[in-house]
């Protein structure tokens, strides 16, 4: 599904990781962990090509992302829910438009019966069905995370990448939110998010067969079952 | 040739949906709209001087150019000699389509604005006046007075190029500061909307970065700022356009009395050129916004 074949990666020439090779296979629950500055969301940007990597080559569902126009990489995203730590929005639409902006910035229709029962389902799925009319600055941490993550998965798509989804939420906030990545991945989604938060991983180990990748001294390694 | 037509106006297609993702601009997006309106309105009297300043070059040029004057100033004993020698060498040359001497009654009402209907022009020296019309080709003006300087020596021969030409050639370069006008408005225009197009991208950068992060196409997101740009810069200009034509419309008419005068306006078929600003206000706006949101977007990842 993703696959990072020794990857380098280096900012003004200091070299953040050099050597990488990962392999997510579909279906997969994987966590990114290491400590702030070691290149979490440096490495899901090389995922989802918001960055190409200095050395090496990133393949994303079988093709090579560095022959990739722009246009192709926008196809690409339209495969994969991607949602951020400091989640944005366009704040001048509400909250329902933005869950199903990925639908209507893809040329599908947003107006029609399913589209919209769709939309209904995944708002009560995250819990924001009393907030859809709401516009983005005046939800909740947990709210804008919860928001993001319906917009991540809108489309359906087969990966769903999240930069630290649980970073600005309490722990019972956090715990619903990984229940929810935790049914997508029982959905057959793969799922790859970067997190500092162990509690979390150890909580997710309970519920989901996850596996760590650790970044640390330049490298990235596949971390042992204990934790 | 279908699809060169879906390429050019394709992302003028009215796109509902689409053109949301742009959040509401307020008063940079109202400035679009005055300033295209003062542009077209500006840009229309430009356009009526050009084409009036066109007309009068065209005028003095033509018709000035098909007469001349021969005025005969010689003692009242040898005049009506003088004035037969000078029609007889007319007669005999070459691009002198017809010549003849005025009658005293004619003088007379040529003079009548200055003196007065009751003036007795056998009491003045009034010298006697030959209208000249030529053929399309012309006479030589220069043989002709050296002959005339040789017979007739009372006559002076005036072909008004001297005071024509002057004017002929300020009118042309009436002309010419009209159109150079008209670009340099078309200019101001184009920089102006793309100002405001960089601006309005810039302050949108967050917005381009979350459209580009759930997969929108660079040209989807171009095309609703430039759809944006361009019907405000189309509607604003075709607003300035309709007040500069009520405008234009309430100068004064040139008289036909006026002969060689015109009105500052348009005439017949030039009514239709205004049409163009709006049209051509909307190209540059398209041009301009299209060419700052795809620089804007090769920095979004």
């Amino acid at each position: 599904m993703i696959e990072l074949n020794n990857v380098a990666y280096s900012y003004n020439g200091g070299a953040l990781f050099s050597d990488v090779s990962v392999s997510l296979t579909p279906g997969s629950f994987h966590f990114l962990t290491g400590p702030s500055g070691a290149g979490k969301t440096t490495f899901l940007k090389l995922c989802y090509g918001a960055l190409r990597p200095t050395a090496g080559s990133v393949e994303v569902f079988g093709g090579d992302l560095a022959g990739l126009a722009r246009d192709d990489i926008a196809d690409l995203r339209r495969r994969m829910g991607v949602v951020h730590q400091d989640c944005q929005f366009l704040d001048h639409l509400n909250v329902a438009d933005n869950i199903a902006l990925p639908l209507s910035v893809s040329g599908r229709s947003t107006e029609d019966v399913e589209a919209q029962e769709d939309l209904t389902e995944l708002m009560a799925w995250v819990g924001l069905t009393h907030r859809a009319d709401a516009y983005p600055p005046e939800l909740s941490g947990g709210e804008r995370q919860r928001a993001a993550l319906a917009r991540g998965v809108i489309m359906s798509p087969e990966v769903l990448i999240a930069d630290e989804p649980t970073g600005n939420v309490d722990w019972e906030m956090s715990q619903r939110l990984l229940r929810l990545l935790v049914e997508l991945n029982k959905m057959g989604k793969t799922v790859l998010i970067a997190t500092h938060d162990l509690s979390l991983i150890r909580a997710a180990k309970t519920q989901v067969q996850a596996r760590v990748l650790r970044i640390a001294n330049n490298s990235i390694q596949l971390a042992g079952a204990d934790l | 040739m279908r699809g060169l037509v879906a390429a050019l106006f394709g992302p003028l297609r009215a796109d509902a949906k689409a053109d949301r993702i742009v959040p509401p601009s307020g008063v940079t997006g109202h400035l679009v709209v005055l300033a295209a309106a003062a542009m077209a309105f500006l840009a229309v009297f430009a356009l009526a001087l050009s084409l009036a300043s066109g007309r009068l070059a065209e005028r003095w040029g033509d018709e000035l150019a098909q007469s001349a004057t021969i005025r005969i100033s010689a003692p009242a004993e040898t005049r009506a000699a003088q004035t037969q020698t000078a029609l007889r060498i007319l007669e005999t040359t070459a691009g002198v389509a017809f010549a003849r001497a005025l009658d005293m009654s004619e003088q007379q009402a040529l003079l009548a604005p200055w003196f007065g209907d009751d003036l007795d022009l056998a009491s003045l020296p009034v010298p006697q006046l030959i209208e000249i019309v030529q053929e399309d080709g012309g006479f030589d003006a220069t043989g002709l007075r050296l002959r005339l300087e040789a017979e007739v020596p009372g006559a002076v021969l005036d072909d008004h190029a001297q005071w024509r030409a002057p004017l002929v050639e300020a009118a042309g370069r009436l002309k010419t500061l009209g159109t150079v006008s008209v670009v340099l408005l078309a200019g101001v225009m184009a920089a102006m909307v793309t100002l405001a197009a960089n601006t309005a991208l810039a302050a949108n950068a967050q917005v381009i970065g979350v459209l580009r992060l759930v997969g929108a196409s660079d040209s989807h997101i171009a095309n609703a700022f430039v759809r944006r740009f361009t019907l405000r810069a189309t509607a604003g200009a075709a607003g300035g356009c309709v007040i500069g034509l009520a405008a234009v419309l309430m100068l004064p008419r040139a008289s036909d009395m006026g002969g060689f005068l015109t009105g500052l306006g348009f005439q017949g078929l030039q009514w239709f050129l205004p049409v163009l600003i709006p049209v051509i206000a909307g190209a540059v706006a398209f041009c301009a916004t299209a060419w700052a949101a795809r620089r804007v977007l090769r920095e979004v990842a």
